[in-house]
């Protein structure tokens, strides 16, 4: 058996080397709760290990242009002791909370969420929501894109040869903004989303829907972005016959496989009711509620 | 490669011990340096039987590659006594009968014991949801729940 080589850079010029340097099968490691499963099962055999951690922006919360810079690597407890993305993007911080116990908060990164490439990761239907992009490091330098083009089916990103997230950008908020994240598990706690809606909306002075951004988990190959759910509500107060519009454009959008988690009528109905649902919770909290 | 050599704090002392890539802190503790206490489980981080922290976070170790714990400070189940007198979370399972066949009691007392650091009267619902991720077969979990009440309590100075 040849043996894995292990390396901890620390800066991302340095990472984006050993990656390129690392042989056949490189393999990115930051919380580890996904990587080292894969490893254990024999499912990936990596040539060499690059643990990202060591990298301080991989690690760094940082306002930014009235937003958030996120580091990929921030642990889920870390971003849930952060009390400005916590009052800015509540949805976020409880979608990336739902994933897994406390012992896999204090490792499981945004970035590994993303990049696992689960259709079901908690994180990325709230991300998407949130209109959050990110910042790739790789062999061409470094470049930015809309966290939605990243997972391209299940288990794949369009993360190039010898790329890695280095962080993760979040907008300034309007005033009257909100966010929310559901997910349907038949259990309380520690499962993996049956159905997952992010919705993201801002409102103006008068309660009229200004802007919106909807996403879903676990009912196609990957996240969605649900652009016709975000029309059923700009321009409305957000009412019964514009969130009767958002559920019907929300089931419209689902392309999801029956499994022993649910099938493919029970998703597709979930992904209106969820997306409905968390609209209401989104609304309350740009209200101030 | 040669092994890695690392560098680490456990329970307080100076540790080195030598290690491959692939192998697990738990792998480490337990086999290269004979801290047998965390138990190995599932192996997949959903049992918490191996529950120990890392820079005071509270982690799964067969989640944590050993070298990984270079330059950190490792708590595991064998410091949570003070000699020979036992932890109250210690005291308290026993008193309560919290456990059976025992193995997933040090991850459960590593793991209260992060709790209550942080939250030293936790309601019912908290300590529940923060012990989700440690699984016992044996005693259902209320005995359990009993156990850290009273042992928070006396922690408390009630």
């Amino acid at each position: 058996m040849t043996q894995i080589q292990f390396t901890a850079p620390t800066s991302v010029k340095a990472a984006v080397r050993c990656l390129a340097e690392g042989g056949k099968n490189p393999k990115v490691l930051a919380g580890g709760t996904d990587l080292l499963v894969q490893l254990r099962a024999g499912r990936v055999k990596p040539s060499t290990i690059v643990d990202i951690k060591k990298i301080p922006e991989l690690k760094q919360i940082k306002a930014e242009k009235g937003g958030f810079r996120i580091g990929a690597a921030v642990a889920g407890a870390e971003l849930s002791a952060h009390p400005g993305v916590k009052k800015a993007w509540p949805g976020l911080v409880e979608g990336f909370d739902l994933i897994g116990s406390t012992q896999i908060q204090g490792r499981a990164s945004l970035g590994g969420n993303l990049c696992n490439g689960s259709p079901a990761a908690d994180s990325v239907p709230a991300l998407i929501a949130a209109g959050a992009t990110c910042k790739i490091a790789g062999p061409k330098g470094t470049r930015e894109a809309n966290v939605e083009t990243i997972v391209i089916g299940p288990g794949k990103t369009s993360l190039k040869k010898g790329e890695f997230i280095v962080s993760f950008f979040l907008p300034k908020r309007p005033r009257r903004s909100g966010d929310a994240y559901l997910r349907l598990i038949p259990r309380t706690e520690m499962d993996i989303a049956v159905v997952g809606a992010g919705v993201s909306l801002s409102i103006d002075s008068k309660g009229v829907c200004t802007d919106a951004r909807v996403s879903l988990g676990a009912v196609a190959p990957t996240p969605l972005l649900v652009k016709a759910g975000a029309k059923a509500l700009i321009g409305t107060k957000v009412d019964d016959a514009a969130l009767a519009a958002l559920a019907a454009a929300a089931s419209a959008a689902c392309k999801p496989i029956d499994d022993k988690r649910g099938t493919i009528v029970y998703r597709t109905k979930v992904a209106g009711v969820l997306a409905r649902r968390a609209a209401l919770i989104a609304l309350d909290r740009a209200k101030g509620k | 490669m040669a092994k890695h050599h690392v560098n680490t704090t456990i329970n307080g002392d100076p540790v080195e011990f030598l290690c491959d890539t692939e192998q697990t802190l738990l792998d480490c503790l337990r086999d290269e340096l004979g801290l047998t206490g965390s138990k190995e489980g599932c192996s997949s981080g959903d049992c918490g039987a191996c529950s120990v922290t890392v820079d005071g976070r509270l982690v799964c170790s067969c989640l944590v590659l050993g070298i990984e714990a270079d330059g950190c400070e490792i708590g595991t189940i064998e410091g949570v006594a003070n000699g020979d007198e036992l932890h109250p979370l210690q005291k308290h399972f026993l008193k309560e009968a919290a456990l059976q066949c025992g193995i997933c009691t040090p991850g459960f007392i590593v793991a209260a014991k992060s709790m209550l650091a942080l939250n030293p009267d936790p309601s019912e619902s908290e300590m529940r949801y923060w012990l989700a991720g440690n699984l016992c077969r044996c005693t259902g979990y209320d005995k359990i729940i009993k156990a850290v009440t009273n042992a928070a309590a006396e922690m408390r100075g009630e």
